[in-house]
């Protein structure tokens, strides 16, 4: 999976989560949580909708560690490579 | 005959708007059954019918706002005959100034016109009328038929994407004068978010103005809940995972048995304590305002049922497609403040219940265990109740029992 399939993929999850969330504005540099205001269910959704893109679980430990979209493409990449 | 009214989905609301009919004269119903969607202040809610039977007659029309209590529909009870002309019911109550009257019941010789079936989710009747579209002009493709929020995305698409009307002749050589600038109109989503806070505002200000407030907090290890959370969701697949805050709903539903009195409501000038626990759970909407719909028998429901149902409630309340019941239904409310690092949360209870139950944010903090100070992670849990129905000595027995319960949560 090329790096542009794997951030629309991961912006396609963001979506179904909070689908008023303008993904075109997104900074992959930013708190991804801060951006568009996720709480833990949402992280949860998210969680969900990135394992049913991708088949990736995140467990909860490393996702904590995930702050950023960058980061959580740098975390992805091996793992759907 | 029974009467399917317009409910009471909320401690302020008098009127709502029938939204639309999803059952007409002649179709059967089960009793828990969603006929109809109703707009509120607050929300568009399904509502359900708690009589089985085939509907009879249906008395309001779509887009008309009518009183609580007013008889939306007449349905015939099983062995019932069906009426053979449409009988005079008893006259609504009389509607507020702003609101309009039901279609009279009498009159119509030819009974509620019947409205074309449109199956619609309320979240996709507002994405529609957010984006322009006529939903009746939409082809579902959900269950049924049923217009969903992709197919009003669908026809939006679609229209802009059409060709546009022919261009217009060329413009007068004078170009007329400007008009005075006018306030531009609100947007649909600035109407909800401001009829929102006017149904919170009046729900809060009846609440300070008649309930007694007390508080009291508590701070909660929840080393032994989270660690237990922890293997647990090792161990599950992420579509399975639980929140800490399916735990804090169980211990709170649980300790309701203990101090039933907080399991309540105020009505008249009495308390009326509820046999079944219901929770409700404070939900914050983006773009601003709140609900708290219940989930039912919060204390039967194992911690996988229960999470479940958390996870269910809350996708639909930010989708706009809660049920009647569920605005109705809630005997004590839970929320939860916690996520952007408020510590504790003292909050103003919902009429008519008499109690709501705060949980902060979890922390680290220095905590004393035989004789060693450790890092702990704690969470305060506050609780605000009504000094009409009981006082600070059972309340505190109500949140010690949420904290002993937090102790043991393979027992929740």
């Amino acid at each position: 999976m090329t790096p542009d399939d794997l951030q629309s993929a991961v912006l396609t999850a963001l979506s179904d989560v909070a689908p008023e969330a303008d993904t075109a504005t997104l900074r992959f540099d930013l708190d991804l949580r801060d951006q568009v205001d996720m709480d833990s269910m949402d992280s949860l959704n998210f969680l969900i909708a990135v394992h049913e893109q991708l088949h990736v679980d995140i467990p909860e430990a490393d996702w904590a560690r995930l702050h950023t979209l960058d980061d959580l493409v740098a975390y992805l990449q091996p793992k759907v490579a | 005959m029974a009467e399917f009214v317009m409910p009471s989905l909320g401690a302020d609301m008098s009127a709502g708007t029938l939204q639309a009919w999803l059952k007409q004269p002649g179709d059967a119903v089960e009793r828990g059954e969603i006929v109809a969607v109703v707009h509120t202040d607050k929300a568009d809610v399904e509502v359900e019918v708690f009589t089985a039977g085939v509907i009879e007659r249906l008395l309001v029309e779509p887009g008309t706002e009518v009183p609580v209590g007013t008889p939306l529909a007449l349905i015939r009870e099983p062995g019932a005959a069906a009426t053979p002309a449409p009988a005079p019911t008893a006259p609504a109550p009389a509607p507020a100034a702003a609101v309009a009257p039901p279609v009279p019941p009498a009159a119509p010789a030819a009974p509620a016109k019947p409205q074309p079936h449109l199956l619609i989710s309320p979240s996709a009747r507002q994405l529609a009328a957010e984006l322009g579209v006529d939903p009746t002009t939409v082809t579902g493709t959900g269950p049924g038929g049923r217009v969903q929020r992709k197919d009003v995305e669908a026809a939006a698409a679609a229209a802009k994407a059409a060709p546009g009307p022919a261009a217009p002749p060329a413009a007068a050589p004078t170009p007329a004068p400007a008009p005075p600038a006018a306030a531009p109109a609100p947007t649909p989503a600035e109407e909800r978010n401001a009829a929102m806070r006017r149904a919170i505002s009046a729900a809060m200000t009846r609440s300070k103005r008649e309930i007694p407030h007390f508080y009291l907090g508590q701070t909660i290890d929840m080393s032994r809940a989270l660690a237990w959370l922890g293997q647990e969701n090792l161990r599950r697949p992420v579509t399975e995972r639980m929140l800490h805050g399916a735990l804090l709903l169980k211990a709170v539903a649980i300790a309701l048995r203990e101090v039933p009195e907080l399991n309540a409501v105020w009505e008249g000038d009495t308390v009326v304590r509820k046999d079944d626990v219901n929770v409700g759970v404070a939900i914050a909407l983006r773009g601003g305002g709140l609900v708290a719909p219940a989930i039912h028998r919060t204390d039967e429901l194992s911690l996988d049922e229960l999470m479940h149902a958390f996870r269910d409630l809350v996708s639909r309340a930010r989708s706009w497609s809660l049920r009647s019941s569920e605005m109705t239904d809630p005997t004590i409310t839970v929320t939860s403040l916690g996520e952007r690092g408020v510590e504790s949360v003292f909050g103003v209870i919902f009429p008519p219940q008499v109690a709501i139950v705060g949980f902060g944010t979890l922390v680290e903090r220095p905590w004393i265990t035989e004789g060693q100070i450790l890092p702990c992670p704690v969470v305060t849990a506050s609780l605000s109740a009504d000094h009409r129905v009981t006082d600070g000595h059972r309340a505190s027995a109500f949140l010690a029992a949420v904290d002993r319960l937090l102790q043991e949560p393979e027992e929740l």
